[in-house]
């Protein structure tokens, strides 16, 4: 088996004003590198002004399996949102 | 190319019939399915393979093209092969990253297409023998790749889905440069039209071949379809294929080498539709299986490539790890 080149996850900013997102992934020895090949193969086409390449290793996910009580509580607070309060038409918009 | 992505796949699954259920309700329900959720295991072998030949059909793609870089006729059009064929690249690279999320090693892959066990599409075992072969890659072999790889933006998996819009965005400039090629082609002299003649004659069987074998002999469809990582059948894309190309061959003064091809007015669900003459499936699966004229080329070309760049990647390496060490002794 060959030695694995290290993987990275690659962000990139369209333009500016709008935030770094998730294009996809790419192996690379190091950062440098990281950044050539990202601008090669995710911005043959303008797609962006800015890149982050981030090693894949250091990101921490949440468990799909927990999903349903990672994310269950939001579901039942309506009251986070504005719909849930009643104020009169005649107030005007608010 | 990419409904022979499924040859050799396995969809075989083992769970239990409750697990299979809810899986197949998430799947009905239209929502995508992401690398960490659980799945059948037949689901997640079936991707690998799919979206691994689909890769290599990429990677393999650009030797044909890369044949003609040097020759191609003015600067215009060598700047538009280049970008097409490091587009390819691009297009293997977003792929193998996709297959990658299923829990299966770049490396893992790049050894299977090197020893022969992971295929790729059987039309890059042909040669590209003239200049006009260039355009009528474009043209066909790029067209039916557009339309396999349309519905694939509706994949049930999500990363192979996001990776097919970026191709699909991509690969409509491919076809375009193909069709002007021809199209030059056809407006020079009588060599040049007999030359474009010939590349079609010579590619339009094995650009239907890439739609794969036929529905009934078709073995991994069924379950696909169910899994809604396939969305439409071989043979129906195939006929959507012919129905838009005959026009666009007779636009250019092109016959399409199929002399038992007849407009059917009740193809289609009676909207009509071009028949076409029978497919030679015994050379599909000559090619298939290794066969083809230039499938021994091909993997001697990848071969020697991932030979040669083994000492930049050992290079890289010993260079990141220097690096690194020389950060730390700083801090």
């Amino acid at each position: 088996m060959v030695e694995a080149t290290p993987l990275w996850e690659v962000f990139i900013r369209p333009r500016n004003g709008l935030s770094h997102r998730h294009v996809g992934s790419l192996h690379a020895a190091d950062e440098v590198m990281a950044l050539q090949a990202a601008r090669d193969v995710y911005t043959r086409r303008g797609e962006g002004t800015s890149i982050w390449v981030v090693p894949s290793l250091a990101i921490t996910a949440s468990d799909p399996d927990h999903a349903d009580e990672m994310f269950e509580p939001t579901a039942d607070k309506i009251y986070r949102h504005p719909t849930f309060y009643e104020i009169p038409e005649e107030v005007g918009h608010m | 190319m990419y409904s022979q992505g499924l040859i050799g796949a396995d969809g075989r699954t083992e769970e239990d019939a409750a697990f299979l259920a809810a899986f197949q309700a998430r799947i009905d329900a239209e929502e995508k399915i992401e690398p960490k959720d659980a799945m059948p295991e037949g689901y997640r072998r079936t991707l690998v393979r799919q979206i691994g030949q689909h890769a290599h059909s990429e990677i393999v793609g650009m030797l044909p093209e890369g044949n003609w870089i040097t020759r191609a006729p003015s600067l215009r059009r060598k700047a538009a092969l280049l970008a097409k064929v490091q587009d390819e690249g691009g297009h293997g690279l977003y792929l193998y990253s996709a297959a990658e999320t299923l829990g299966v090693s770049r490396e893992q892959m790049t050894e299977e297409l090197l020893s022969g066990k992971a295929k790729y599409s059987s039309i890059f075992n042909y040669p590209t023998l003239s200049w006009a072969d260039i355009g009528i890659i474009g043209w066909l072999v790029d067209g039916a790749a557009i339309m396999n790889q349309i519905p694939l933006c509706r994949c049930s998996f999500g990363p192979y889905a996001r990776a097919m819009i970026r191709v699909c965005k991509e690969e409509s400039f491919h076809q375009r440069q193909g069709y002007e090629i021809v199209m030059t082609l056809m407006r020079g002299t009588e060599a040049q039209k007999a030359m474009a003649q010939d590349a079609l004659d010579r590619w339009w069987w094995p650009a239907l071949m890439m739609f794969g074998p036929h529905d009934s002999e078709s073995a991994h469809s069924e379950q696909s379809m169910a899994w809604k990582i396939k969305r439409f059948s071989n043979d129906a894309l195939r006929q959507k294929f012919i129905d838009a190309t005959v026009p666009q061959a007779e636009f250019l003064g092109l016959k399409v080498p199929d002399p038992d091809m007849v407009w059917d007015a009740g193809l289609n669900d009676g909207q009509g539709g071009y028949r076409h003459g029978p497919i030679d499936w015994d050379e599909f699966w000559r090619v298939v299986k290794g066969g083809g004229v230039m499938n021994r080329d091909r993997i001697r070309a990848r071969r020697k490539a991932w030979e040669d760049g083994a000492w930049v990647r050992e290079a890289a390496r010993a260079h990141a790890l220097k690096r690194a060490a020389r950060k730390v002794a700083a801090e």
